[in-house]
């Protein structure tokens, strides 16, 4: 009784512990954790979308930079008149509109341009103000040419447009933009990556006992040279391009304006003993080479200065050149005002103290692979120097056209440059034309000599041209065989995606971002700086070496260069993140320690990775439950998160030196960041993977280059575009097992695949070597059916002799229509929905017989026409698709033809599921042949089993256990990365609905009729059908054309070309000592030729009579192959006598 | 009969990762040392075909007594042999919409058509001659037009309104086909125009100003040629499970419940009182065989599961083409036209083993 009483008076005890409540929480409710944080992600998505860093790249081109370009250079003066002048106040890029100058609608939207071979451009306004005569006169809205615009950029008539204005425009609203369409093309401009600007970077050469610090000055002039402050011998040196010699450090420093040895040996080695005493041998050496003022420093480098200018008047003297490369050329990055070179010798010192540090210690030394220590390049980076160069072009061009009128000493009317202006042709629009649409970036003014920039946008599949969007081309060169810059790099993590690179010689090199990354644009350092020093830093130039290197002392760095010191870096970098979480300062402006270093940075340039994160406080994550809730509403957006100092933006760098958590769970009292969303690590392609944690890594790499193969849907506009080739798969299904990613994306709405019903067994042998066997009833009933539409294009030219083209009726011959042009109409086309049979014209084109004839005067009515058809030539017949008639830019008639074939999967065509398992179709099976399990289901696909020990994809065996759940529970599973449906509740469904947990079947055989003794992993896992289709491939030839030149059979498929009995093949017969054989293959069959030849002279001749000794006695007859025939001429022909010298003739 | 089935040598094993004693014997039926000639009055009384359950669209009967090959043939020839009406040629005069031609024909020829077909003969090529016999024509002729504002009926208004509202004819379905009778079939089919068993399969999707005109050519066929022609959606046979306890090791009472749950909903019952767990004979058959039993350690040697081999419980899910319970005489129809071919092969065969003359021409196939 008492026991029972205590306890009892436990329980209340406990009960009135328990009603107390703690900010709302009793003692045994669970902590709370942020449920649906990754609803952020979508918010992310939708202001950003996915190819944010384009469009924000292009706007910021569009918007700011175009404007400092011009201000830049912004005058253009005459050297015929010094009192002329004409001044760039303003520009503009106004929106895409129709080139046509009798148009009256003026609107154009992109998919016109797609369709009628047209750029989608809009022009480029100036404001101008020149003197005419005395006056000076303002000109606003003066086109310079135009640019071409990037979709959903803020310049496109397709920006913030809704889903159904989209639609009117045939435009999908799934298409992510962030390309450009020039003559009727899809170009993207790829992302390039550099090695960070004006930034110190510390290398070491184990060998050669090197080590080195460099840095390239990169400025808005657009001057870029590389300086380097190298070891020899264990003496530092200075080195660059413009520089013939290496100047030894000392003597550098010296010509830098730092005279004394010791304010020399302060400003690299500081108080450091062990650095002082390396250093101390370099400043023998400037001693010994007798250099001990500044003047004698700047005789020393000025006769080493390599210059390279147009030699006007008298020569400098050497000290001025040297004043002239030091102050202009080397670390042109480091701004200078008038002779004050001293922030320079800063700049250098601080290089050298680098070196000494990396050589002491050789921990020291920095990583080029480091993600922080890269920039990306986007397109309107790249666009921005274009238009630098042309524009510059432009101007030079207007000069002289103006100096040539101002030359002329009388003019019947007043001057206007407006008028010379007009007439400087289109330079900057086909300029621009011309870089997107070859990707050839050749800027002698930069020194920018670049090809393969721009790529044509893969339609292939959505997700090929998505992963396009989002893919990073490195400068490395790919023949180099270094790892290091292939290798994966940590601080890749939640940046670039780490399964997304292609195999082989770029693997590594290509690189994907990932789902939540941003690409920084410029931000003005201007006021940054002015904040630093309102924060406390203490100016640079006011410092020695003793304060600079004292014991905590901070030097702070802004974008590279160094602007001051500090001894409270903590509270400076508390109080700079503060004020940016404020709003006060960009959001992505990055500010991090290095405590190596013992230095602060601050950056504010375009082109670094960055990405959102939930900032935590006090272990406290700040975005909490009701913010989320908000969110769900829609009552706030991703920027409101921003705005509210609840989550903020990090750079690799800053991510580096802050502590992030993964989960809530794991919030540490340190803690600074937690995660938004573990699997936005993997990047767009990567994402569509289920399950890819379970899997082994080289698997999701497979996949990734294998979705993009895949066929499916492309774009709502699909059925609008005419594009050369375009697969699409007749019933595109959504995958059973989807990812949050596939959501975010939409490749649920525009998917690449079908759920197959798998059995995971052995059938008949024809599944060896991962080849399936389909099930024919599947097929019938439109399993992995596609459509393959082909585009065939024509003009209608004029020719310049006033003569043209012309479409004609069939031409009627004995009073009949010859059956290949069945199909044609009387408009000289083929009808919409015919079918083209191989051979048959689609479209009857006449040309005039004397088209190049240019001396033809007469009436264009009356030239013959001769028949020049276009003729269908693949060996499937096909169904004219569309028919499309227009102008092109230039008042040529354009045709588009889009012939249809309709595909059946057949034996050889190539399907993939989403785990890099790829399998060719072995076999098809017909349903009664198809083993069945209780249920009665029919596989669609059989699956060898050996697929899955040495691949490992155990993340598709679970694809089909929650393929199996959902189709039994009736909803879709999720396989997101890190997360998705637990494999134990899939088991629970399983067995809730009376099958096995393991989601093993038994099976039937259909062709015994008895159970298969062993039972059958079963269920649906979604197939993707890959664009290798036999039909494309597949290629024999027994007699058929041969090439002009040798008469040996062509080569290729396209060309009908024979099978190649290559070098390794004729090896194998000499070694067997078939000759006969040897020589039919190589001769008889291939091009064996008679020849006449003479037994006495070894010439060839012919018909029976040597042309060399004009007799025909001693001829014989022999066959030998066209090409030794060929040969022995073209020998002559180049004064060698080759002779037959016929042993056993007659 | 019932106690007939837990005879061991009709039985199949079910093990836990195995199944065992799949096959029936090289001569089924026969064992050494027994007389088991074949005799029709055994086979009469081992044979019993039970009809369980019969809709307006499907079937499920037990056939108990036959060899898995005899079961087998008749799942076989229901899916691929029996023949059947559909839709095999398509003139297409005018097709507007966004479905391309070939894939709307695909549509329109896998629909189940309620034709019998024994009165059709096969059409024996393509380019052969179409006659009241062979084909059967059907035509779609459907334009899309707008409603008149005034006959617009609209229940919420919503921003968008959905295209059924709004537009005539914007979902075509296999109700717009119509029947052109040729011949005499508009009296041979007077009494059952033919039609598709399901009017309401979508097969495009329309908009106003859209259009689609074809002349429809339906002709006979058989399932293995193209799935279009097979007469059920399923034709499949489970065997009837078999759950055996262990009387040597009863379940544990305070596991009762969870073996129960181990299998099919009723097929274990417990004994309110002692907790004694016994099989349900009567919904046995409902059984699923998921061994979920197996992967409990407490039930190890309690029970043993098993199959019968010659039980099977057939289902069989109709197109409409066929009444449920016409589709096995209708296979059996097909088997014994088989049978018949092979006989007379083998009479052929026989005759001139015994130094007839042979007989000139080839045997003549069923399928050929």
């Amino acid at each position: 009784m008492a026991t029972a009483n205590a306890t009892g008076g436990g329980d209340e005890e406990w009960m009135r512990m328990n009603d107390t409540r703690w900010r709302g929480l009793g003692l045994t409710d669970s902590i709370k954790n942020i449920e649906d944080k990754w609803l952020l992600l979508p918010a992310f998505l939708k202001v950003k979308g996915l190819v944010k860093q384009h469009i924000d790249s292009f706007n910021y081109f569009v918007d700011v930079d175009i404007k400092n370009i011009l201000k830049a250079n912004n005058k253009v003066t005459s050297d015929v008149d010094p009192r002329f002048w004409l001044k760039y106040t303003d520009i503009s890029v106004g929106f895409p509109d129709r080139t046509d100058p009798d148009a009256i609608d003026k609107s154009i939207t992109p998919h016109e341009c797609r369709l009628r071979d047209t750029t989608y451009s809009a022009p480029i306004y100036v404001t101008i103000q020149y003197t005419r005569g005395k006056k000076i006169v303002k000109r606003p809205n003066v086109c310079i040419g135009r640019l071409p615009i990037m979709l959903r950029s803020n310049k496109c008539v397709l920006a913030g447009r809704s889903e159904a204005m989209l639609a009117r425009m045939t435009e999908c609203p799934l298409d992510p933009g962030g390309y450009f369409i020039v003559k009727g093309t899809e170009k993207v401009i790829l992302v390039q990556e550099q090695l960070s600007k004006n930034r110190i970077i510390v290398e070491t050469d184990p060998v050669k006992q090197i080590v080195q610090a460099s840095c390239t000055s990169s400025t808005h002039g657009g001057l870029k040279s590389k300086t380097y402050v190298v070891t020899k011998k264990g003496k530092i040196y200075l080195r660059h391009n413009s520089i013939a010699e290496d100047v030894p450090i000392a003597i550098a420093l010296k010509a830098l304006g730092i005279q004394s040895d010791k304010e020399i040996l302060l400003l690299t080695a500081g108080t450091t003993e062990a650095y002082r005493s390396t250093f101390s041998q370099c400043l023998e050496e400037a001693a010994k080479l007798g250099v001990f003022t500044r003047h004698q420093a700047l005789e020393f480098i000025g006769a080493k200065v390599k210059v390279n200018r147009k030699v006007v008047g008298p020569r400098r003297p050497a000290w001025e050149e040297a004043l002239e490369a030091l102050a202009t050329i080397v670390l042109a990055h480091v701004t200078v005002k008038g002779t004050n070179l001293r922030p320079k010798a800063i700049f250098v010192g601080t290089m050298t103290r680098r070196v000494l540090m990396a050589m002491n210690d050789e921990k020291m030394v920095d990583d080029r692979d480091y993600v922080g220590n890269k920039r990306l390049e986007l397109a309107g980076q790249l666009l921005a120097l274009l238009f630098e160069d042309l524009f510059k072009t432009f101007n030079v061009t207007l000069k002289s056209g103006i100096d040539k009128v101002l030359k002329k000493p009388s003019r019947t009317t007043e001057f206007d440059a407006f008028n010379t202006m007009q007439f400087t042709g289109d330079l900057i629009t086909s300029g621009f034309v011309r870089a997107i649409s070859t990707g050839n970036w050749s800027l002698k003014r930069f020194k920018m000599d670049r090809a393969g920039v721009t790529h044509v946008l893969s339609r292939l599949s959505f997700i090929s041209a998505l992963g396009m969007m989002t893919r990073i081309s490195s400068q490395f060169e790919k023949t180099r065989k270094v790892s290091g810059p292939r290798a994966l790099q940590p601080s890749q993590w939640g940046m670039l995606c780490p399964s997304d690179t292609p195999e082989g010689e770029a693997c590594g090199l290509v690189k994907n971002l990932a789902l939540m990354t941003h690409i920084t644009t410029d931000v003005d350092e201007e006021p940054i700086i002015r904040l630093a020093y309102l924060l406390g830093v203490e100016d640079i130039s006011l410092a020695t070496g003793t304060e600079i290197y004292s014991p905590g002392t901070f030097v702070v760095h802004i974008n590279g260069s160094i602007i001051g010191i500090t001894r409270y870096a903590t509270r400076f970098v508390y109080n700079f993140r503060k004020l940016r979480r404020a709003g006060k300062v960009s959001e992505f402006v990055g500010v991090y320690t290095n405590h190596h270093q013992k230095a602060i940075h601050v950056a504010s340039d375009g082109g670094r990775i960055c990405r959102p994160m939930i900032i935590v406080e006090d272990g406290k994550p700040r975005v909490k439950m009701e913010h989320i809730e908000m969110l769900k509403r829609g009552e706030v957006t991703f920027d409101w998160f921003l705005h509210e100092g609840l989550v903020e933006y990090l750079d690799v760098n800053e991510e580096n030196d802050s502590y992030i958590a993964l989960y809530e769970s794991t919030v540490e009292p340190t803690t600074t960041h937690l995660e938004i969303e573990p699997f936005t690590i993997l990047g767009a392609v990567a994402g569509l993977i289920p399950y890819p944690h379970h899997n082994q890594s080289p698997r999701n790499t497979y996949q990734c280059a294998m979705g993009k193969q895949a066929i499916g849907a492309i774009a709502y506009n699909q059925l609008n575009r005419i594009d050369t080739l375009l697969y699409l798969m007749v019933y595109p299904q959504q995958p059973m097992v989807k990812t949050k990613t596939i959501e975010l994306v939409g490749y649920d709405k525009l998917p690449a695949g079908q759920n197959a019903t798998v059995a995971v067994m052995s059938y008949s042998g024809y599944d060896i070597e991962d080849a399936l066997i389909l099930n024919k009833s599947s097929l019938d009933r439109g399993y992995g059916r596609c459509q393959v539409l082909r585009k065939y294009t024509t003009l209608i030219r004029r020719y310049p002799n006033g003569t043209f083209d012309r479409l004609a009726d069939a031409p009627v011959e004995n009073g009949q229509i010859h059956k290949k042009y069945d199909i044609i109409q009387p408009d000289g086309l083929a009808g919409v929905g015919e079918r083209v049979e191989p051979g048959d014209v689609y479209i009857n084109k006449q040309t005039p017989a004397n088209a190049n004839d240019n001396s033809f005067t007469g009436q264009a009515s009356a030239v013959s026409y001769k028949n020049s058809p276009m003729a269908y030539k693949s060996p499937i017949p096909g169904n004219i698709d569309k028919v499309m008639i227009t102008d092109t830019d230039n008042d040529q008639t354009l045709i588009k033809v889009l012939i249809r074939q309709t595909r059946r999967p057949e034996l050889g065509d190539k399907f993939s599921s989403r785990h890099g398992q790829k399998g060719v179709c072995g076999l098809i099976v017909n349903q009664e042949d198809m083993p069945f399990n209780d249920q009665g289901i029919c596989p669609d696909t059989i699956m060898n089993p050996h697929g899955f020990p040495s691949r490992m994809t155990v993340g598709k065996m679970i694809e089909l256990l929650a393929g199996k759940a959902g189709v039994l529970a009736g909803k879709l599973q999720y396989g997101t990365a890190f997360g998705g449906s637990k494999v134990e509740d899939m088991a629970r469904i399983l067995v809730e609905n009376g099958f096995n947990y393991a989601g093993k079947d038994i099976l039937t055989s259909g062709i015994t009729g008895e159970p298969h003794e062993a039972y059958t992993f079963f269920g649906p896992i979604y197939y993707q059908k890959l664009k290798h289709m036999v039909m494309d491939k597949m290629h024999a030839r027994a007699r058929g054309p041969r090439a002009t030149l040798t008469r040996q059979p062509t080569e290729g498929r396209s060309r009908e070309g024979g099978l190649r009995l290559g070098e390794m093949e004729r090896d194998c017969l000499i070694g067997y000592g078939a000759t006969q054989l040897l020589l039919e293959r190589l001769m008889i069959s291939s091009d064996k030729f008679e020849v006449n030849a003479c037994e006495d002279c070894g010439l060839m001749g012919y018909n029976g009579w040597c042309t060399y000794c004009k007799s025909s006695k001693k001829m014989a007859q022999l066959t030998i192959p066209y090409a030794a025939k060929l040969l022995f001429q073209e020998m002559m022909a180049m004064n060698v006598v080759p002779r037959l010298i016929l042993a056993d003739a007659s | 009969m019932q106690s007939d089935i837990y005879n061991p040598r009709r039985h199949v094993g079910v093990h836990a990762e195995y199944i065992s004693d799949v096959s029936n014997r090289d001569f089924p039926g026969h064992y050494p040392d027994e007389d088991n000639s074949w005799n029709l009055d055994l086979f009469r009384k081992k044979l019993h075909v039970k009809v369980n359950e019969l809709s307006q669209r499907s079937i499920q009967f037990d056939l108990v007594g036959v060899d898995a090959s005899i079961a087998n043939a008749f799942r076989r020839i229901l899916i691929a042999e029996v023949p059947t009406i559909a839709i095999e040629h398509v003139y297409v005069w005018n097709n507007t919409s966004v479905i391309q031609d070939e894939v709307l024909a695909h549509r329109i020829g896998l629909v189940p058509l309620n034709v019998d077909p024994s009165y059709f003969e096969f059409k024996p090529d393509a380019q052969d001659q179409a006659t009241d016999r062979n084909t059967l024509v059907f035509k779609l002729d459907v334009t899309c037009t707008r409603k008149p504002k005034t006959a617009i009926v609209r229940g919420t208004k919503k921003a968008e309104p959905e295209p059924e509202e709004i537009y005539n004819h914007s979902i075509v379905t296999s109700g717009d086909l119509t029947w052109e009778p040729q011949g005499e079939q508009s009296e041979v089919f007077a009494s059952k125009p033919p039609r598709p068993t399901n009017e309401n399969i979508v097969l495009a999707k329309l908009r106003p100003g859209q259009e689609i005109s074809m002349e429809l050519h339906a002709i006979k066929g058989v399932g293995k040629e193209h799935a279009k022609w097979s007469p059920v959606a399923t034709a499949t046979y489970r065997l009837l499970p078999l759950v055996v306890l262990n009387p040597e090791k009863p379940v544990p009472p305070q596991y009762a419940e969870k073996f129960r749950k181990c299998f099919s909903p009723g097929v274990i019952d417990i004994d309110p009182v002692t907790k004694a767990v016994s099989v349900n004979e009567k919904n046995l058959r409902n059984e699923s065989m998921n061994r979920e039993v197996f992967r409990h350690k407490e039930f190890e040697g309690c029970v043993e599961l098993k199959r019968v081999r010659d039980f099977f419980i057939f289902n069989v899910e109709s197109e409409g083409t066929y009444a449920p319970e016409k589709l096995l005489p209708e296979s059996i129809k097909v088997l014994r036209q088989k049978i018949a071919t092979i006989r007379s092969a083998a009479e052929r065969l026989l005759a001139e083993i015994e130094g007839e003359p042979a007989v000139q021409g080839d045997v003549e196939m069923a399928d050929a």
